[in-house]
This record gives C-alpha cells, sequence and structure tokens, in this order.
C-alpha cells in the first residue's frame, strides 16, 4: 500500500519508529493531490504552505526523540462548516464565501493539541443541506469509486478525500446522516456520536437540536482514536454531556459473542436496492457466525421520521440561518434602500436553492395557523420515534440495518426532486431524532462496484458496543483494506 | 393544491427571500408535494404524547458569571460587509 493509502495508527506507528516523516506523508498526500484532485474536487480550500510547515514542526519534534500523540504529524480534512482560525469557512455557500473564522471551534482546539497536518477544508452541500454534496455552491465532488457518481453528503468532500487518498482522516457533521451516508457511498467509516458526545462550539448551525461532529476514517481503529480525541463536555457548549469519556481504543476487541442484536424489519421494505439488501444481509449472517445473536425487532413509527425530520430541521435552519442578514458577517447586495430591503436582497442573491426551500419549509411550518398541524405534530411523534428505540433497546445490544437505501448513484440523477432526495435519508435520520449513536462501515460492494455501508446503532453514550461490533465485524473481512482505483494506482 | 399563492408570499416575507416570478410556480409545487408527504403524520395518534424538542434529559445549565477573555473587537468586526468606527454599518433605519 502506498502512504496515502494507509489508516493514521499504521502511519503513527511508522512514524515513531522513524520508517517515515512526516513531512514524506505530506508531500505523498499533496502529490495524490495534485493526482486526482482535479477528477474528485473534494477540497475548497487547500492549506498546503500550512501543512508542510506543521509536519516540519512534527519531524523536529520526533528527531528530538520527543513522544508524539496519536494524530501527530498526520494529514486529515476539516468540513467546511466547521470553524478553523485564520482559514476560510464557507459552508460551501456563497453568502459565507469571504468568511475566515476568528475563532477555533472546540474541536479544532482538541484537534490542534495534537498536531496534525491540516490539508484543507472539505466541499459539502450548502449549509449542510443534502446527501450528495451536488448542492454546494462552489463545485460537484466525484465519488473516488467512480467520479461520474456523487460522494453522498452533506460530509461528501470529506468522505471523498479519505477514500481518494487525499487526506488520511476526517472530520464531517452529521445531521440527518451526513457523515454515515457519505462514508456509505465511498466505502469508508463514519460516525456520528452521540448527541453531546462531542461539542458543537464552532460548528456552524444548520439544526441544533440533532447536528453533531464525528470522524470519518479508513478503518474502525482509527474512528476511534479520533473519538477519544474530540468526544468531551465543552462549557462553550450547554448541550454537550457531562459524562466521562472512557479510552474508546479499548473497545476494539475481536467478539461479538452472546451480543444480542436487533435487525428491524422496517428498514428492509420498498425501494431498497437488492444488493444493498443482499450485502447487509450478509454482513448479519457473518455477526451470526462470530457467535451474536440476531433478533428480529420492530420501530413501529419508522415510516414517520422522513416527515418529522423534515419539518424539525427545516424549522431550526429557518432559525438558525436568520443570521445571514449581510450584517456582522458575510456578503451584502448593494443598492438596497433600506435595512430590510437589504437582507432580502442579501440572502436572496447569495443562498442556494435547497437553503431557501429549507427556510422556506420551516418558516411556513412555524408561522401562524401550522404551528400545530406541523411543527408541534413533529416534535410529539419525535417522542415515539426516541421511544420505539428505547424500548428496542429493552431487548438487544445494537442494532444493524443499511446505512442508505442505496450505493451512490449519478450527479444529477435526483437533484430536480427535493421529495426524492429527501427519501433517501430514511435510514439515517431516525437516529438523530432519538440522538442515538451510529456508525457506517463498509460491507460489500453493488453490482457496479460501488461500496455499501452497514449501520450499527447503539444506545446513548455506548459508543463502545457499536465500535467494538464493527471492528469485530470489520476484522473478519479486507473491506477496510480495499481502495478506490483512482490516478495511478 | 394545499400551498396558495398567498402562501408562498407570506413564507417569503417571513424568511427574508424574494421568490423570482419564473420560479414562483416551481417553489409552490415544490412545497406542496413535500408538504403533502409530510401529512402521513396525520395518521400517527400522538394525543397525551408530549413534544420533544430535544433528546438530552437537561434543562438549565449554570455556570458562574465570570468575566473572561472575548473575541478582540477588531477581529469580531474582520468579516463584515461594512463597518465604520468599530461598529458595524447598516442603512438607516431611523427617519431624519
Amino acid at each position: 500500500m502506498k502512504l496515502f493509502e494507509q489508516p493514521a495508527h499504521v502511519l503513527h506507528d511508522m512514524l515513531v519508529n522513524k520508517e517515515i516523516t512526516s513531512l514524506e506523508l505530506t508531500e505523498a498526500v499533496l502529490a495524490r493531490i495534485d493526482e486526482v484532485e482535479g477528477d474528485v474536487k473534494a477540497y475548497l480550500t487547500i492549506t498546503r504552505d500550512e501543512a508542510i510547515a506543521q509536519a516540519k514542526a512534527v519531524d523536529e519534534k520526533i528527531a528530538k526523540g520527543e513522544t508524539i500523540s496519536f494524530l501527530e504529524g498526520i494529514p486529515g480534512a476539516i468540513k467546511d462548516n466547521i470553524c478553523t482560525k485564520g482559514v476560510k469557512t464557507t459552508c460551501a455557500s456563497k453568502i459565507l464565501q469571504n468568511f475566515v473564522a476568528p475563532y477555533d471551534a472546540t474541536v479544532m482546539t482538541k484537534l490542534k493539541a495534537q498536531n496534525p497536518v491540516i490539508i484543507g477544508k472539505a466541499n459539502m452541500d450548502e449549509f449542510a443541506m443534502g446527501g450528495s454534496t451536488e448542492n454546494s455552491a462552489f463545485q460537484k465532488t466525484g465519488n473516488p469509486w467512480n467520479t461520474e457518481c456523487v460522494p453522498g453528503g452533506s460530509s461528501g468532500g470529506s468522505a471523498a478525500a479519505v477514500a481518494a487518498g487525499t487526506a488520511v482522516w476526517a472530520l464531517g457533521s452529521d445531521t440527518g446522516g451526513s457523515i454515515r451516508q457519505p462514508a456509505s457511498f465511498c466505502g469508508v467509516v463514519g460516525m456520528k456520536p452521540t448527541y453531546g458526545r462531542v461539542s458543537r462550539y464552532g460548528l456552524v448551525a444548520y439544526a441544533s437540536s440533532l447536528d453533531q461532529i464525528g470522524p470519518i476514517t479508513k478503518d474502525v481503529t482509527d474512528c476511534a482514536h479520533i473519538l477519544n480525541i474530540i468526544s468531551g463536555r465543552d462549557e462553550m457548549d450547554s448541550t454537550s454531556v457531562n459524562e466521562e469519556v472512557p479510552d474508546f481504543t479499548k473497545a476494539l476487541v475481536e467478539d461479538v459473542k452472546g451480543l444480542k442484536v436487533g435487525i428491524p424489519k422496517e428498514y428492509f421494505v420498498k425501494g431498497m436496492d437488492p444488493d444493498v439488501e443482499k450485502t447487509v444481509r450478509e454482513a448479519i449472517d457473518k455477526l451470526k457466525e462470530l457467535g451474536a445473536e440476531i433478533l428480529e425487532i420492530s420501530l413501529p413509527n419508522t415510516d414517520y421520521a422522513i416527515s418529522t425530520y423534515y419539518l424539525i430541521s427545516p424549522a431550526e435552519a429557518a432559525t438558525n440561518l436568520a443570521r445571514y442578514d449581510g450584517v456582522s458577517y458575510g456578503e451584502r447586495a448593494e443598492d438596497a434602500a433600506d435595512l430590510v430591503e437589504m437582507m432580502t436582497k442579501t440572502r436572496t442573491q447569495y443562498l442556494g436553492e435547497e437553503v431557501k426551500r429549507r427556510i422556506m419549509i420551516g418558516n411556513y411550518a412555524l408561522s401562524a395557523g401550522y404551528y400545530d398541524a406541523y411543527y408541534l405534530k413533529a416534535l410529539k411523534v419525535r417522542r415515539l420515534i426516541k421511544e420505539d428505540f428505547d424500548k428496542a433497546f429493552e431487548q438487544v445490544d445494537v442494532i444493524v440495518c443499511p446505512t442508505a437505501p442505496t450505493p451512490a448513484y449519478k450527479i444529477g440523477e435526483k437533484i430536480s426532486n427535493p421529495l426524492e432526495m429527501y427519501l433517501q435519508d430514511a435510514c439515517t435520520v431516525p437516529l438523530n431524532l432519538a440522538g442515538l449513536p451510529g456508525i457506517s462501515v463498509p460491507c460489500g460492494y453493488s453490482s457496479d462496484n460501488m461500496p455499501i455501508g452497514l449501520q450499527i446503532i447503539g444506545k446513548a453514550l455506548d459508543e463502545e458496543t457499536i465500535l467494538r461490533v464493527a471492528y469485530t465485524y470489520e476484522q473478519s473481512q479486507s473491506f477496510h483494506n480495499d481502495r478506490a482505483q483512482l490516478g495511478g494506482n | 393544491m394545499k400551498v396558495t399563492k398567498k402562501d408562498m408570499e407570506n413564507v417569503a416575507v417571513l424568511s427574508r427571500l424574494d421568490i423570482p416570478a419564473d420560479k414562483e410556480a416551481q417553489y409552490t409545487q415544490q412545497l406542496n408535494d413535500v408538504l403533502e408527504y409530510f401529512d402521513n403524520l396525520s395518521a400517527v395518534n400522538t394525543d397525551d404524547i408530549k413534544p420533544l424538542a430535544h433528546v438530552l434529559p437537561i434543562s438549565n445549565v449554570f455556570r458562574e458569571d465570570v468575566v473572561k477573555e472575548s473575541l478582540d473587537r477588531d477581529l469580531a468586526l474582520s468579516n463584515a460587509p461594512l463597518k465604520e468606527d468599530g461598529y458595524f454599518k447598516v442603512p438607516k433605519v431611523l427617519e431624519d
């Protein structure tokens, strides 16, 4: 395997053993960018000079015989809705096209304490609204397995960079599947932690009761290490939970004997691609063979999750995105006669179509006359969806299902029909509504050789058990060693 | 159609967005399709179900009110589209 294809834990050992330098590794990743980024287009900003400087500093530290932390000197990508001090943070929106974050998000402060090499900021659907990264105002990202296909979204740039070898690891954010679904489409590992596990301070808000930052990596081991770094209570985010953070790498054990794995029957119905169903069923058989106890369960309100999610998230977005008014940051339209016209012109000119659509859905659902029928109703159904999970977890330790109903589709195939796009999120949004952790791990390929992901859902704050199941499954297979054929490799 | 022209105009005002005339029919149709789909929620019995706005069992989170370092004024203004004398500048709000 080439350097840029290796997971972080292998590269960390190579750095410690002085088999490679961080500069060699960083230059290998930058050369890979020169080779394939023209097709993949995963990055909105590449901080090449800073990356080289960071790598050199780590090499000096290693030369002096100092110990290095896990991510030290290892190149990664940051989704462009996470504030990075002194570096553009655009959310792939024209309204923030010149926004330079004046402070670091808490996850960046935590990461920087580890001295990683930051390669750049990854493309995404504008304000994280979308499932294909086609809603970026700047560029369409190609799936490294077939660049005519979407990488998924909204963290499509992060997942594509990890899959293409233009980043070793990445951070994404997940409001309704935006880490897990692109991880599934790009054949990499992606985790949405429990709501509140990771601070949202400095994550540009989309839907605050659903958003969560998490890792996108080449394997489950790297996922556990990065989760260790970014987790924990933060006084700047009052919704971050005040619970002790375990060492997640201790969960990396190959053992699922006696674990109860629930298979929700409602997740295997209409509209599911037959290749997805087949590979996920094979993965479930594998878990059984490895000693897990498989139980069919029911999550009866699953059918209502899409409606609930697409009322609550736009309602929260309509409120959160009211801040783009052309006053304190972001672009401002010219030639407005008064304040309201200035705001209206600014938003009309600089926000993209999907963002406008969700703001309007949200304001409709919150407006007088419709609030009870839509928004309040959705909040009540949200409780029922959460209670479905609570009941299921009285019987089982984890729940296993597909991450997405289909593999990656062609760029342009679905984008003209918003409702059809929304229906693609059926397997991922229920977790966000219930606040639960979920991980997507590669479990096979479609007949067109596009990756398929297995989703493992855990109890609140029990990332350890899903990591254990994911790791045990991963080690029984070899999908995590597969790489997209792209460029010269 | 569930969504009327008036609804659409109202929602545009609430959203501080202009809907271009050539997009009005398309936006109305799309909003209508989505809302019709959302009507599947009316089949769910939610009598006596309390709304769930937030999954965490926390309500008020308090901390000591102590002065800490905050964002530098120039840095806070560094992304402003228009500023003057340390302030954000906007079109005139009050009449002369």
